[in-house]
């Protein structure tokens, strides 16, 4: 099973939970898709690191070639080149690599060259295979990185945890698409369930099972709780907001692996998941 | 000298649009004929990369000089690969900023920011 988790803003605690889920679960696969600022990696202190470059095809032009027709400027819906003073500039930052301009080029002075973009590291923390995408400083999109992340999914049934970027945009798709189930990580303001609301808007629309769990749990009125019952979303599991706990996070310590106490909590909600995904499973059947 | 400005109205009256890439329209004077004309960016709607976009269509107008508040890393290296200077505007109309870079009254842009690009929403 592939469990994705997800929150509308960094800091919610999405690390916190799909690290400490993973931990519980024992022989498991983390694979940290927030790849602008991966840190599941500080909390496993993986071991036997193998990585592996990560790049994209980007077009290369020969100005000895070019007749300046313009066609592949024109055609770029992304606008990563111009054409200045008789030669096409390329502004590979906006490049998607979609291939277009060198196939449309009629005087086949565009070519593909391999631009490196970050790149995947795989180790080992205790059970729990860590697999972290990071992406080179600068660039402007995380996909390509994704996309080779998720292959890393291994084909065997065991548990997989994908601790998502922040937020809801298309690097946000991509981690989920290959998920059987969305973990959504609530803070309890109203700022939260503002938030929440984005994940569990972009959830809705890929059709895919998902519940709450909601963090940093205080006595009193918890907004994104209420958001929950009134939008009947299930809610997996609470985590206090408790001293001890942030202690321990700071620190960079995995507290499902620190302390009985928080091992029973993130015990008890990989339970409640699995059991909502073998439902789910069973009701899609 | 043909000099371009981004406008929010058709109107030299009106200060200079606050946006390079985003602009709703461009203004071309030519300041030996005192002609104007104003022309559409077709960036301004772009998902992506309006500033490379807007720049072309500067570059493609055959202006000498471009008067803007700011302008982006992208837009400013196609811009100056064209040779096309960038002058930092100044309160007042465009009018007013036209006037003032005739009478050598403009510094140029030095402040190019890295840009505001979609995804994240700028950083």
């Amino acid at each position: 099973m592939n469990i994705a988790v997800l929150s509308g803003k960094g800091g919610t605690g999405k690390t916190l939970v799909s690290v400490n889920l993973a931990a519980a679960a024992g022989k498991s696969t983390y694979i940290d898709c927030d790849v602008e600022e991966p840190n599941g990696h500080l909390f496993f202190k993986p071991e036997q690191i193998e990585s592996e470059k990560i790049s994209v095809k980007i077009p290369l032009i020969d100005d000895a070639l070019c007749n300046g027709c313009r066609k592949c400027v024109d055609f770029c819906k992304f606008n990563a080149l111009a054409y200045v003073g008789s030669k096409v500039l390329l502004f590979d930052v906006m490049c998607h690599s979609c291939g277009g301009c060198s196939l449309l080029c009629p005087q086949k002075a565009i070519s593909e060259i391999d631009k490196n973009v970050g790149e995947i590291q795989k180790g080992v923390s205790e059970d729990v295979t860590v697999v972290t995408g990071i992406m080179n400083t600068g660039e402007a999109s995380g996909v390509p990185i994704i996309k080779n992340l998720l292959e890393y999914i291994p084909s065997s049934n065991e548990s997989v945890f994908i601790d998502c970027p922040p937020g809801s945009a298309c690097i946000v798709m991509e981690s989920i698409k290959d998920a059987d189930y969305c973990v959504l990580v609530a803070e309890p303001t109203l700022f939260g369930v503002h938030n929440l609301n984005m994940v569990y808007n972009l959830v809705k629309l890929f059709g895919k099972p998902h519940g709450v769990v909601l963090n940093k749990c205080l006595e009193g009125d918890n907004p994104s709780e209420k958001f929950c019952i009134e939008n009947r979303i299930k809610i997996l599991g609470r985590i206090p907001f408790d001293n001890e706990l942030g202690t321990l996070n700071s620190n960079a310590l995995i507290v499902a692996r620190e302390s009985d106490k928080y091992r029973a909590i993130f015990t008890s909600l990989l339970e409640t998941v699995t059991k909502e995904v073998q439902h789910e499973t069973a009701v899609n059947s | 000298m043909k000099i371009a400005v981004p406008a929010d109205e058709k109107s030299l009256d009106l200060g200079v649009c606050p946006s390079f890439g985003r602009a709703p329209y461009f203004l071309i004077y030519d300041t030996e004929t005192n002609e104007s004309k104003f022309i559409d960016n077709s960036a301004a709607a772009s998902q992506g990369g309006a500033g490379v976009k807007a720049a072309q269509t500067i570059i493609d107008s055959k202006a000498d000089a471009l008067l803007t508040p700011r302008c982006g890393e992208n837009a400013a290296v196609a811009i100056k690969a064209a040779n096309i200077k960038i002058y930092k505007t100044i309160d007042g109309s465009i009018m007013d900023n036209i006037n003032a870079l005739v009478e050598g009254k403009l510094s140029e842009l030095v402040d190019i920011h890295p840009g505001f690009h979609g995804h994240q929403g700028g950083k």
